[in-house]
């Protein structure tokens, strides 16, 4: 059995007495593409950010790479190549394309290198190039998801968090996200994936979490989640 | 606007050009107190008094325009550092230290300032830090003016006096020496003397914009939850935000004690700090160079006006029609209508700043 690259143990996260998260354990081990699927307020995205170090927990514990990093602050955090593409994208939207992605490498020194990432960046994603001398604000949704992940990949995550890439995308966007993260994960990155697209997350993943009310309700692999009746009941929306 | 920008990328590929404008400028700048002094002292004396302005602005724009956090209080600083200069160079306590260690105490007291502002207001933002601020500006004032009793420390509203000038080797700055027939004033040594300090804080700046921690605050700037998903400590760059631009006004402040020779809570009330700010903005938040601009600008304009609005009038009717006082407000009032109609950004506005007002365009 592989060691995980990231293990929650029983992780609670509570707002002012109200609990988000009640106690969830999940594992991802490494170069796999897991996703965590659920609706809106199941905890999915409280969860990244106690990962992440963005928000306090209330017990349990974190662990990367063998490591506890439960209280770690956020840029201790992101120096252990784990990086987070938070919700609702956030580029820096005055900025151009290339200084955002400038910005992803500021945990590095090594500006050779940096400079080769950004082009590799280029390289995967072409519209970008394009448009690198243009400020984020002007670029589309998916645009700016994309840049908000090649912004992520130029600081050479082990660990890379996606939360909910496909949110406010159109349909057909969103399926050349998705399709982007699977490339991204077939490059050798460990993927975190919340979706609340679930169908799409399920086909692009090797394991599935499904979050309902701060727990984890089924665990299994990808594929056997996107035929297990109760799933597709509740997220895929087909009778049972 | 943009042909002088574009001028300037011209004269930047050309280096022979380039070199000899900045000889130019240095020649002028080395000149120009001579020139006023021949039109009088007091406009050496003003000039004195926008270098200073030059310095706060330029340490109001690393809070304000790097790392985007309004700071309405930030006379409090300079304050602050005029008051330790006061303090230990003047007979208030009898204390004469030399300068070139006040100017650093006064400095490094006001960063420690700069950080009791930060500490408790790291999570506001905004019109919410602008109020908090405006507050420590007026709570440092008004503890100046009471600070006299049970212990006198500040003497309270009379202020301190008789402050030391500053020496250097034993050569007082205050006094006039005489070459020749010319007697070389007071004002016009402590015009090189600032002039050489405002250099090294341009050249600060100007490193520090292009740094690790400008990139860092721009960050902040733009959006403080992808700041720190970068990996930044933004408790720590915005504390540093705080810190360095009030230890600039600490500095600023410790030179204008020294210059003035008297102080009182009177100079540091929040007009000043509008002004100093109004500077900033007026110029162009952010950049370097439209900050100085906007701080000479303001420095300026008042003073001409002061001494030409009369005359005028008389010449023209006769009589004085409008106060001074009265134009002055009435063109800031006026170029503040039209610098939002034309230049929301400033006037020489920073590249980042232009494109985020032109956005919505």
């Amino acid at each position: 059995m592989t060691t995980p690259l990231l293990e929650l143990k029983n992780l609670k996260i509570a707002y002012g007495g109200i609990n988000a998260v009640k106690g969830i354990s999940l594992t991802v081990n490494p170069g796999e593409l897991t996703t965590l699927i659920g609706a809106n307020g199941a905890g999915k995205t409280s969860t990244l950010k106690a990962i992440a170090g963005m928000v306090k927990t209330a017990s349990g514990d974190v662990i990367y790479e063998g490591e506890s990093i439960t209280h770690q602050p956020s840029y201790t955090i992101a120096r252990k190549r784990l990086s987070l593409v938070p919700e609702g994208r956030g580029v820096f939207p005055q900025l151009t394309v290339e200084e955002n992605l400038a910005m992803g490498a500021y945990i590095r020194n090594d500006h050779a290198e940096i400079k080769t990432d950004v082009e590799r960046i280029f390289a995967m994603f072409a519209r970008l190039k394009e448009r690198r001398a243009q400020t984020a604000g002007t670029l589309s949704g998916g645009e700016q998801q994309m840049l908000a992940i090649g912004r992520a990949l130029m600081a050479r995550p082990k660990l890379l968090l996606l939360d909910e890439p496909s949110m406010g995308l159109a349909p057909i966007m969103v399926q050349k996200i998705l399709e982007v993260v699977r490339e991204v994960a077939a490059t050798g990155v460990t993927i975190l994936l919340v979706e609340q697209n679930a169908k799409l997350a399920l086909e692009v993943s090797s394991k599935g979490y499904v979050m309902d009310g701060g727990e984890i309700t089924l665990a299994d692999d990808a594929k056997a989640l996107l035929t297990n009746p109760k799933v597709r009941e509740a997220y895929l929306g087909e009778a049972a | 606007m943009n042909a002088i920008a574009n001028s300037v990328a011209n004269l930047r590929s050309n280096p022979k050009l380039y070199w000899v404008g900045v000889a130019l400028i240095a020649i002028s700048l080395l000149a120009l107190p001579f020139v006023l002094a021949m039109v009088g002292t007091a406009w050496v004396r003003i000039t004195n008094l926008a270098i200073l302005f030059v310095l706060l602005s330029l340490g109001l724009n690393i809070v304000v325009g790097f790392a985007g956090l309004l700071d309405l209080g930030y006379i409090a600083f300079y304050a602050v550092g005029a008051y330790v200069y006061a303090l230990l160079a003047s007979p208030h306590f009898g204390l004469h230290l030399p300068w070139w260690m006040i100017l650093p105490i006064g400095g490094f007291v006001a960063c420690i300032f700069g950080i009791l502002l930060g500490t408790p207001t790291l999570k506001l933002r905004g019109d919410y830090l602008a109020i908090v601020t405006l507050g420590f500006g007026e709570i440092i004032r008004i503890f100046l003016n009471n600070l006299s009793e049970p212990l006198n420390l500040t003497n309270g509203p009379k202020g301190l006096a008789t402050i030391d000038p500053i020496r250097v080797f034993g050569h007082d700055l205050s006094s006039t020496t005489r070459i020749g027939d010319f007697a070389m004033q007071g004002p016009l040594k402590y015009y090189y003397l600032l002039l050489i300090i405002l250099l090294v804080v341009i050249v600060i700046n100007l490193r520090l914009q292009n740094s690790r921690i400008g990139r860092a605050w721009e960050a902040i700037r733009e959006d403080e939850l992808a700041a720190r998903a970068m990996g930044i400590n933004t408790t720590r760059m915005k504390l540093l935000a705080f810190a360095m631009g009030a230890s600039f006004g600490g500095i600023a402040g410790g030179l204008f004690s020294s210059i003035q020779g008297f102080i009182s809570p009177e100079s540091f009330i929040l007009n000043e700090s509008v002004m100093v700010l109004a500077m900033v903005v007026l110029g162009g938040m952010g950049n370097i160079w439209g900050v100085i601009l906007g701080a000479v600008l303001l420095s300026f304009v008042p003073e001409v006006l002061r001494y030409t609005a009369e005359p005028l009038q008389k010449m023209i009717f006769g009589k004085s029609i409008i106060d001074p006082e009265v134009i002055r407000m009435l063109l800031f009032g006026l170029a503040m209508v039209v610098m939002m109609l034309y230049r929301p950004a400033g006037i020489l506005p920073s590249s980042v700043r232009r494109r985020e007002l032109s956005r919505d365009e």
